[in-house]
């Protein structure tokens, strides 16, 4: 089974040289941390900035140059700023190549929850409506179930959407899935996870073809 | 050169009142007007609707109008960090229209451009698009969402010149180009107000025809949210 760092590292080999990204907040922001150096990557934060780089050195901190969790960040050599209609032209006019996000819910014809749970105090969807809206290539990073033991990959979310069938790729703390017409395509166990643990913590289609490998990471 | 500088802050907000609506740039506590929020709390207007990205925070932002009951409505796409809003939106005191943040964005950029409307992917199949005209272009949905309507805008720029030609700095930039010119009257307010002539016309972001009122803020606190450091070598 893997942790978050885990999810973040196997989700990295995703990302391929050449490829403008957006990270979401949690899980995803782990991501930049396990990219190859030998590919360049550029990360773009939806309230304004291309080329993301880690975090200031103390004292180095810039009120004015923040990530879209509102973290204090620096830039990379090529970083711009723009204003946010700008950011959102980049997102749905899809010249961001990939977008990596976490999610409460995913449904088997790729509808995502991510935004809302009635009932609780609701802090808004953000950039995440754009984003899955937009993006062909998008990436859910989250815990395979949830806290109470219960199945996050479903037949139909039960939480209000925030896109529908726009999910491509799911990476657990268990497996690597892939969304096609007829379910969950399982495609890689975590280490030390049977097909018998991702079928029973999957309420929604789990296809299985084959044998299915271990990741590797 | 027509001169769009005022000299204080409160000259700046001459003809504000109760009941109107107002956009105001930043994204979280990163680019806000500091000086024209200070002045709003002031002015102790009440039964605003305020078009703004987020809500502040309780003791800052936004979040000081909101602290003194100014506020009816805020239209936002996330209003997290702020125990107060939470207690109002709860309670029915205030009344929240979510927005997805690119819709936001779009919005204002569309009353700035002259668009009434616009159609975009955000949104569709969720409760967002619930009551709006839907299209499908392309064999994709599309959801029709119009432009903002509102009586002022607040901005904040780095520098400007007296003919209201402003520059941002870093992701203070974020809303507010987008929200000058979208309103009926634009207030800028900036760290460095300068001369017409020092600033260079290849370098400016938004020229002086979208803004009303330009003034040099008196101070600025630029807090920080989530100061996040890594420990020096």
């Amino acid at each position: 089974m893997l942790d978050k760092n885990g999810i973040a590292k196997r989700i990295a080999k995703e990302v391929k040289d050449g490829y403008y990204v957006n990270l979401g907040i949690g899980i995803p922001t782990l991501v930049a941390n396990f990219v190859r150096e030998d590919i360049e990557v550029e990360f773009q934060s939806e309230n304004g900035v291309l080329g993301m780089g880690p975090f200031p050195f103390e004292g180095e901190e810039d009120a004015d140059i923040i990530n879209a969790g509102k973290q204090t960040i620096t830039t990379l050599p090529g970083a711009s700023f723009f204003d946010s209609a700008t950011s959102f032209s980049m997102i749905r006019g899809k010249h961001v190549d990939l977008t990596i996000l976490g999610a409460m819910e995913v449904a088997e014809n790729g509808d995502i929850a991510n935004w809302k749970i009635p009932g609780k105090m609701v802090k808004g969807m953000g950039g995440a409506m754009d984003l899955v809206a937009s993006a062909e290539n998008i990436i859910v990073a989250m815990m395979h179930t949830n806290k109470r033991g219960e199945s996050k990959l479903l037949k139909k979310c039960s939480l209000p959407l925030t896109g529908v069938g726009c999910v491509t790729k799911i990476v657990t703390n268990l497996a690597v899935l892939q969304i096609k017409d007829d379910g969950f395509h399982l495609l890689e166990r975590a280490p030390g996870v049977s097909v018998e643990d991702i079928q029973a913590a999957t309420e929604g289609t789990l296809v299985v073809n084959g044998e299915i490998p271990e990741m590797e990471i | 050169m027509i001169n769009k500088k005022v000299s204080s802050v409160s000259e700046a907000l001459q003809g504000v009142s109760s009941g109107m609506t107002f956009m105001l740039g930043g994204f979280g506590l990163c680019g806000i007007p500091e000086n024209s929020i200070t002045e709003l709390v002031k002015l102790g207007l009440t039964n605003l609707t305020c078009i703004s990205n987020n809500a502040g925070v309780d003791d800052f932002g936004l979040g000081l109008l909101l602290q003194n009951h100014q506020v009816k409505k805020m239209i936002s796409s996330y209003v997290g960090e702020n125990d107060e809003f939470e207690r109002q939106m709860l309670s029915g005191e205030l009344e929240v229209e979510l927005t997805p943040q690119g819709t936001l964005a779009e919005k204002c950029r569309a009353a700035q451009a002259g668009f009434p409307a616009f159609y975009t992917p955000a949104g569709y199949g969720t409760e967002v698009a619930e009551g709006k005209e839907t299209r499908e272009f392309n064999g994709k949905m599309y959801v029709l969402e119009e432009a903002f309507k509102a009586d002022y805008s607040f901005v904040k720029a780095w520098k400007g010149d007296e003919a209201g030609n402003l520059i941002f700095k870093g992701t203070a930039r974020n809303f507010n180009p987008c929200m000058c010119g979208a309103a009926t009257i634009t207030v800028a307010e900036v760290e460095e107000l300068v001369p017409v002539g020092e600033l260079d016309p290849n370098q400016i972001h938004i020229p002086g025809i979208f803004v009303q009122r330009i003034f040099q803020g008196e101070k600025y606190e630029k807090r920080i949210e989530q100061r996040t450091v890594r420990p020096k070598l």
